[in-house]
């Protein structure tokens, strides 16, 4: 065999592989797809469960991942940014900086049920905020942490240095240059990781589990101190909890719900490709 | 080797060694008079440390992490370094323009407003002025007047060097910086950018950092010349160029390497 089809055939075999990676994505999506849309109708969207949730709609859940994620953008995109913005722009390589490194680390390897017990620690029970909107959405929040402040601190770090200098060389400080310069050109990769994260909240269970998520509340809730239900929560509750659940309605929930979490990577990606192009660098 | 001068300096450079934080020497016991309403050309070959002379004028060396310089640079006779210079209005008075033209992102108005807005000129009629006078000045009104309000980024490479040149004019700045502000230029912008210095020099003082040997000898009242971070002549324009006394200035000058 020769050295070029040597190298044929592992092109061949790599791209395969890499195809392959494809597969399990498309076929979850599909399979989830063709299962659950025939639950899907306007009352399924817009009605409580009722029947002991073996019927209706899971428009409460539905409304409280809504709300959730709402609140955990409200927590994180404060945090994040300000974080990234430091990191990428006031601290250089110090003890400070390395620990709080370390820490966005570890804090990404932290398991979700974890989160879900600290949660119910520090905001259920040690703050008060009983199992409500408000716990949920920090823990969502911290949880997301993360790779908002990894996305932001890369996109912070991708705008050139000599818009910067430039800033600077026309008499404006640090602050300036950041607000009015840095910021608004690393704002698409700065929402880009927002949403990723979001999307990846959207879809958690555990943290939910201590802090805000109701087994059963068809009432909505009425302030941020209330519970309500959430969708991936429901989704384990009817599909581990409740005997002689119809399966439609499982696979419609979880439907939805991959719906929504692919609706955010899809907006995520557009911000990203849109932004770029328009980008001047 | 200081050259004097009837005129007090506008920047005077006193005894200035520069190193970055791996070790290298930039800049070797500089010293130098930049006479005022004068172009001033600091040339020589790569790694002379021209540029880090210029950025020290107006601090943009502090960008520079890990750093350090000795000596001191005088403006109008005031350290640059002393405790109570606000770097900020420093840099509107010292104000540079860079080899590559950066707009920043916005229009040709947004660019031109932008270091007057950060100082707090927020008149219309202030801005507009300004805005008019540095286009002129800069040689670029004419074509642009019409679109002030596009983007700056669409503007052609040598219209975009003479933006970034009026922008910095826009601040009626005392002493302008230029580093090699004609590197991606075609000989045609590189005249006009050229012919625009020489008229500004009666307002303001230049200190440039050419692109030739020729550049420099087209346009400098005074030059100095830097090797590796010495400074080895500084003389009258038509004098260095044509007569020089130094053998290393020689072989520069006239090609020998370089």
């Amino acid at each position: 065999m020769t050295r070029q089809q040597m190298n044929k055939i592992a092109v061949g075999v790599i791209t395969a592989v890499a195809a392959l990676v494809v597969i399990p994505t498309v076929l979850v999506i599909v399979y989830i797809f063709v299962q659950g849309i025939g639950a899907i109708s306007w009352e399924f969207l817009t009605q409580p469960p009722t029947n002991g949730m073996t019927e209706g709609g899971i428009m409460p859940a539905l409304l409280g991942t809504v709300y959730l994620t709402f609140g955990t953008a409200i927590v994180s995109m404060p945090l994040a940014i300000g974080a990234a913005i430091y990191l990428a722009e006031y601290a250089g390589d110090t003890w400070l900086t390395r620990m709080v490194r370390l820490a966005i680390v570890n804090l990404a390897g932290i398991p979700s049920i974890v989160y879900g017990l600290f949660g119910l620690g520090a905001f259920v029970l040690t703050m008060r905020l009983g199992t409500s909107i408000i716990a949920g959405s920090l823990t969502l929040g911290i949880m997301t942490l993360p790779v908002v402040i990894s996305t932001a601190e890369e996109a912070l770090l991708a705008v050139p240095e000599r818009f910067r200098v430039t800033s600077y060389s026309l008499g404006a400080t640090r602050w300036q240059t950041i607000w009015h310069q840095v910021l608004p050109q690393a704002l698409p990769g700065i929402l880009t990781g927002v949403i990723l994260g979001l999307g990846r909240a959207a879809g958690e269970t555990a943290p939910l589990l201590f802090t805000v998520a109701a087994f059963y509340l068809p009432d909505l809730p009425k302030s941020i101190f209330d519970q309500t239900m959430a969708l991936p929560y429901h989704l384990y509750v009817i599909s581990t909890q409740v005997p002689n659940m119809p399966l439609d309605i499982q696979y419609g929930t979880a439907l939805v719900l991959l719906m929504i979490v692919l609706a955010l990577t899809l907006v995520a990606t557009i911000v990203r490709t849109r932004m770029r192009r328009r980008r001047e660098w | 080797m200081t050259v004097h001068t009837a005129v007090k300096p506008k920047i005077a450079v006193r005894n200035v060694s520069f190193t970055y934080e791996d070790g290298t020497r930039a800049l070797k016991n500089i010293t130098l008079d930049i006479p005022p309403n004068e172009i001033f050309v600091l040339f020589g070959p790569s790694r002379a440390g021209k540029t880090t002379l210029l950025r020290l004028f107006n601090r943009l060396s502090d960008l520079i992490e890990g750093a350090r310089h000795e000596g001191d640079v005088l403006f109008n006779d005031k350290s640059v370094f002393d405790e109570d210079v606000e770097i900020a209005s420093l840099r509107r008075r010292i104000s540079m323009v860079f080899a590559l033209p950066t707009p920043l992102p916005g229009s040709i108005w947004d660019n031109l407003t932008y270091g007057l807005k950060l100082a707090g000129v927020r008149n219309e009629a202030v801005l507009e002025e300004r805005v008019t006078e540095s286009l002129q000045q800069a040689a670029l009104w004419d074509e642009v007047k019409d679109r002030l309000n596009s983007s700056a980024s669409a503007l052609s490479g040598g219209q975009q060097q003479r933006l970034c040149l009026a922008r910095s004019l826009a601040l009626r700045p005392e002493v302008i910086l230029l580093d090699n502000p004609t590197s991606g230029l075609d000989p045609l912008s590189t005249g006009i950018v050229e012919d625009s210095l020489a008229e500004l020099k009666q307002q303001y003082t230049i200190v440039m950092v050419p692109h030739s040997v020729q550049q420099a000898a087209r346009i400098a009242d005074r030059a100095a010349f830097l090797l590796d971070g010495e400074l080895i002549e500084v003389g009258d324009g038509g004098e260095l160029f044509t007569n020089p006394k130094d053998q290393r200035t020689e072989d520069y000058v006239t090609g020998r390497f370089g």
